[in-house]
């Protein structure tokens, strides 16, 4: 029997030609809008921000070229409180979160799997840039455009009903593909912004939710430099905007929230050498093992080799289990130093193109610092495919 | 493929496509043209408006055609509201208008300096007579607003007692009967109607007309300068051929009343009840036309003293089975003699199914073949919690579990039938869901 596929369908070229590559397969295609966000049409922004009325129109006319089914689905009240609100918290306790990877976790992603199943679906398709082959996941060929640190958090069962069309191409291709096939998106232009800040300016976002909370930016020591109107404003590793005049450049070093404090310091101060991750899953559903694994601290930032420590195993970790993979803690100790690891953020493990896993940035500990945890011996390298 | 979502829009009737072809076929005439084409159109034009006019007891004079009836409803409430001075720009509309007055209502709110006030509704969706009385501003009041029968779960509205109150207070009442023009019939005479919005393709007519009926001495200002059409109401070449369809659809639908139609759509409903409540014995019935405690027997809010109109109901002049023989035919003991509602919707059927999703029930019966709809759409097309059965006072999680079943002119046993047989495959795939946290 053919395979029953939902396809997510964002109004971009990238689900507009995976959607277009899953009819191609001769899969029983259904696409499905997600309207994320309440604005009223005549407020949004032309061709800023995502789920604005013109990306349900551009993704409708997708699936008419197609001639498949399409249905918009209202999941605003999810997004804002899974991501949105999130997003805010996480600022406002002094992180810096992946709003994406989040919305992959529990709205995009595992949340339309689990409808795609209830629906009796076979799968879901999405048109990020990652593979799923023999139920693991690896890196998009493009590796400019590589999302699978955004899919981290997907464990075997996810996997195992999840298509990825657009793993094996470049984006070049996928507008190319979209052209060939005539789909109105393709020369539609990328958004990279949080999708909802359309303007870019998330310090001014974050001050209309939070409020302005005044506070010090201080040294190391503990000398006060200079005064901010909220601690969320910054990121570690942050050089701008600081309002303090120093003989060098000075960065975020830290952010406590609760003291309302901006701790900044030389650039040499911001070398990190290990890492705690907590909420860690591992694709292949078991637990991180201990070994060696490259890891990625940001959404497009260099790899480097590290050392993975488990803390704990699952599946009592800290918050709730991310999908069907129970969450655990390791530590990471990095073969070389890596500038300005955020707290919030996701820390991805790989072997190769193969994502092992991964979990959120709880700490980092300056070259040289000790961790008090004890740490497993190291072993064999984890989880060879 | 069965169609249930009639309420939405009807396939349209042989009798309004026989109407419209010879208009759409012979050269294009300006109904308002001298010459011997624009005298046909013309003509076309006024049979259309004897039509319209004699389904709705109203003069063929009184009626002005718009483009639909989200023109009709804005013209009535910007217009009413326009033929007054500051000061006596009130309005009162039940909670449970179309949003084609609501939203018109919040224009004259933001840009023509009014007030309006929403009329509460009771747990079947019927206003609140008494705190629509309280409501109104006597000499201030410009037009009061409540509508024939809700288009989202079919209950019917005390219309005359709500213009008695209306023209007590000096506004005029509007009537929205989009819905239920049809079956069970409106009378503007009879219930004291000044202003009634009407379309076409809820009659089984085409989109793109519609009407306001205007009773003679109603002050009305117009939104659309140009030609003068209408008597000056609604300027804009009239389009005959869409206008002949919908005077066709009027008429076949004034022939329903004596058919025993509402009977046929009345029975149908409950044999799709029947089916749906013995697969999903917890299912609620939100609203509706009647007090069958066969069709209704979880929302006995809903028994209001009304009944299916139908054989015994002895139809009166225009065919119309009045509210109070309704009234009479069901009396009501227990209530403190209720003003009379208009008879509901009789094919339309609203249901919630507890801890399914209505977007998951409806993409599933979509997949086998099945068209209704759920609450209303916002521009995008996703489902929202419907406005209607929150100011009925349920949850916005029972909103978005709500189906809508409506039936109409060509319904039949086979397609209750298949609608039946595709909810069960659909209740099988769909577990219940745990209502979000």
């Amino acid at each position: 029997m053919t395979d029953q596929v939902l396809v997510a369908m964002s109004g971009g070229v990238d689900s507009s030609v995976a959607a277009a590559l899953a009819v191609e397969a001769g899969w029983d295609v259904t696409g499905v809008h997600l309207k994320l966000a309440d604005t009223p049409g005549h407020l949004q922004v032309q061709g800023k921000g995502c789920c604005t009325l013109a990306d349900a129109e551009d993704a409708r006319r997708v699936a008419d070229t197609l001639g498949i089914p399409f249905y918009v689905w209202d999941m605003a009240e999810e997004f804002q409180r899974a991501v949105v609100d999130d997003f805010a918290a996480e600022y406002a306790g002094g992180r810096t979160p992946n709003p994406c990877a989040r919305c992959n976790e529990r709205v995009k992603v595992v949340g339309l799997l689990a409808r795609a199943r209830t629906l009796g679906f076979d799968a879901l398709a999405t048109g990020h840039y990652a593979r799923v082959e023999a139920g693991r996941l690896y890196r998009g060929v493009d590796a400019a455009k590589d999302q699978s640190y955004v899919l981290y958090m997907l464990g075997p069962a996810e996997l195992e009903r999840l298509r990825l069309p657009l793993g094996r191409l470049t984006k070049p291709e996928v507008r190319a593909t979209a052209a060939r096939l005539g789909l109105r998106t393709a020369a539609k232009p990328e958004s990279y912004d949080v999708c909802f800040v359309p303007d870019g300016d998330t310090a001014g976002w974050l001050e209309r939710r939070l409020g302005q909370r005044p506070g010090d930016v201080v040294d190391t020591a503990g000398r006060v430099l200079g005064h901010h109107r909220g601690a969320y404003r910054y990121t570690v590793g942050q050089r701008r905007g600081l309002g303090i005049a120093a003989p060098s450049p000075r960065y975020v070093l830290r952010v406590e929230p609760a003291a309302g404090r901006v701790v900044v310091g030389e650039r040499a101060d911001l070398a990190i050498g290990s890492v705690h991750l907590e909420r860690v899953t591992a694709t292949d559903g078991r637990s991180l093992r201990p070994g060696r694994a490259k890891v990625r601290l940001r959404a497009h930032g260099a790899e480097v080799g590290c050392r993975v420590v488990p803390l704990d195993a699952a599946p009592d970790g800290p918050g709730e289990p991310r999908g069907s993979v129970p969450a655990g803690r390791v530590r990471l100790d990095l073969d070389e130093p890596v500038d300005a690891v955020a707290p919030g953020q996701a820390g991805v493990l790989y072997d190769g193109d193969l994502v092992l896993g991964g979990g959120t940035v709880a700490s980092a500990e300056a070259v040289g610092g000790g961790t008090s945890e004890t740490g497993t011996s190291t072993e064999a390298a984890t989880g060879t495919p | 493929m069965p169609y249930l979502d009639y309420a939405a829009s009807a396939p349209m009737r042989a009798e309004a496509l026989a109407a419209m072809l010879p208009l759409l076929e012979r050269p294009a005439a300006n109904p308002s043209s001298q010459h011997a084409q624009g005298r046909a159109a013309r003509a076309a034009v006024e049979t259309a408006r004897e039509q319209v006019a004699a389904l709705v007891g109203a003069a063929p004079s009184e009626v002005v055609f718009t483009s639909g009836g989200t023109e009709a409803d804005n013209l009535a409430v910007k217009g009413a509201v326009l033929t007054r001075p500051a000061g006596e720009r009130h309005l009162v509309c039940s909670a449970v208008e179309h949003h084609a007055v609501l939203d018109a209502a919040a224009w004259a709110e933001a840009d023509a300096g009014a007030e309006a006030d929403l009329a509460p509704v009771d747990g079947s969706g019927r206003v609140d007579l008494d705190r629509l009385a309280a409501l109104l501003r006597p000499g201030r009041t410009a037009l009061v607003a409540v509508m024939a029968a809700n288009n989202e779960v079919g209950t019917g509205q005390p219309v005359a007692a709500a213009a008695e109150l209306a023209h007590g207070a000096g506004a005029v009442l509007l009537c929205d009967a989009v819905q239920a023009a049809g079956l069970p019939g409106v009378d503007m005479a009879a219930d004291g109607v000044d202003l009634l919005a009407l379309t076409a393709h809820k009659l089984g007519g085409p989109t793109g007309v519609g009407a306001l009926v205007v009773r003679t001495g109603t002050a009305l200002r117009p939104l659309l300068h140009g030609g003068g059409q209408e008597r000056g109401l609604r300027s804009g070449t009239l389009p005959a051929a869409a206008i002949a369809g919908f005077g066709a659809a009027a008429a076949a639908a004034l022939d329903d009343r004596t058919s025993g139609a509402a009977t046929t759509l009345a029975t149908l409903r409950s044999r799709l009840f029947a089916t749906l409540r013995t697969l999903a014995p917890d299912l609620e019935v939100n609203g509706g036309p009647t007090s069958d405690p066969a069709v209704s027997p979880n929302t006995p809010e809903a028994a209001v003293p009304l009944n299916v109109p139908g054989a015994a109901d002895p139809p009166n002049r225009n065919g119309l089975s009045t509210s109070d023989a309704a009234a009479r035919a069901t009396p009501d003991p227990a209530a403190a003699a209720p003003a009379p509602a208009r008879v509901g919707l009789p094919g339309l059927l609203s249901v919630r199914f507890p801890g399914r999703r209505a977007e998951d029930l409806l993409l599933l019966l979509d997949r086998y073949g099945v068209a209704c709809s759920a609450g209303s759409a916002c521009a995008s097309g996703a489902v929202t919690p419907s406005h209607v059965l929150v100011a009925m006072g349920r949850d916005p999680v029972a909103a978005r579990e709500t189906v809508r079943f409506s039936l109409g002119h060509a319904s039949t046993e086979a397609d209750v039938d298949a609608a039946a047989a595709a909810m069960a495959q659909a209740l099988e795939v769909l577990t219940p869901q745990e209502a979000p946290r």
